[in-house]
């Protein structure tokens, strides 16, 4: 019985059941902290609606101008050091929470950019620009180039191991 | 460009979203449910000392931490006045935006199991790398 239903439910919808359950338990068990986490989601949602707007722009702009071909001249098998330079920019670049990036890496993915890209462009993501005078006045200058460079230099090493790593 | 094309473009990216509403939503609401349920004083309770133990459950709990990265350097910058090594908060700051526990469920859906779990595992482990690195570095400086 419960296999059939899960066949029909799919997983997307499995995982916001997961968590609305979750809030359901906490409200039972502390009422206070569940409204909390609810009004932090309502406010979270309030401010990831921007970049939920730019990624569908982004999507729908790539789906005029981005065939697979293209993608995989730039992004793909074809791409080289071009390909590092997009992803290592683009992830320093993109602004917002990680996961509203997935959805158009999983659109690129499809039609044919590598993994190495995807996991450097995530991986580059931990370079925080605006957040870098905030970096700076915590932890001093050397401490927020140093890492900075390492970030950079191992989303490159990581790219590659997790794409040999896939092959397995 | 003709308006078909446009057209067409336009419902792919709403479908596509139609697809990924519910996983984004259920994301939000975790990371949201992780931050009311760690309050800061947590973390300052999770570094014992030692210098082996305290910047793995450095990388761990950055891993499993939701939010904005500021909130982990005010939590790292008190954490270093409390006398945590620069190793142990430097491998928490740093699993905190390349690690992420909570959107694991999030990123297996949209760009597949094994991509999420390597590139996380592979994360993780440069976290503690990058802390070790990033300290050899600053001595030197």
């Amino acid at each position: 019985m419960i296999n059939k239903i899960l066949e029909k439910i799919s997983w997307k919808w499995i995982f916001l059941i997961v968590v609305t359950a979750l809030y359901l338990i906490l409200g039972y068990v502390n009422f206070e902290l569940a409204k909390q986490a609810f009004i932090g989601s309502a406010e979270l949602f309030q401010k990831i609606i921007p970049v939920f707007v730019l990624v569908l722009m982004f999507i729908f702009l790539s789906n005029i101008f981005f065939d697979p071909q293209k993608i995989t001249r730039f992004l793909g098998r074809e791409a080289g050091i071009k390909g590092w330079i997009i992803v290592i920019v683009g992830g320093i670049l993109s602004t917002g929470p990680i996961y509203m990036w997935y959805p158009l890496l999983s659109e690129f993915k499809e039609k044919g950019m590598r993994d190495c890209f995807i996991a450097a462009f995530l991986y580059n993501r931990a370079v925080k620009i605006p957040l870098l005078p905030m970096m700076i006045y915590y932890f001093g200058l050397p401490f927020a180039a140093v890492l900075t460079f390492y970030t950079v230099l191992f989303s490159i090493i990581n790219g590659v191991l997790v794409e040999k790593l896939l092959k397995l | 460009m003709t308006k078909v094309i446009l057209k067409q473009a336009f419902v792919k990216a709403v479908n596509n979203f139609k697809q990924v509403f519910p996983i984004i939503l259920g994301v939000v609401m975790l990371v949201s449910l992780v931050i009311v349920a760690t309050p800061q004083s947590f973390y300052k309770n999770v570094f014992t000392g030692s210098k082996i133990i305290d910047p793995l459950a450095g990388a761990v709990f950055g891993s499993i931490a939701a939010g904005n990265p500021i909130t982990s350097y005010i939590i790292g910058g008190e954490l270093l006045d409390q006398g945590v090594s620069l190793l142990a908060v430097t491998a928490f700051i740093f699993a905190w935006v390349s690690v992420g526990v909570v959107q694991l469920p999030a990123e297996s859906l949209m760009l597949g199991k094994r991509f999420a779990f390597t590139r996380n595992i592979i994360s993780f482990i440069s976290a503690i790398i990058i802390a070790i690195l990033t300290v050899i570095i600053l001595s030197f400086l």
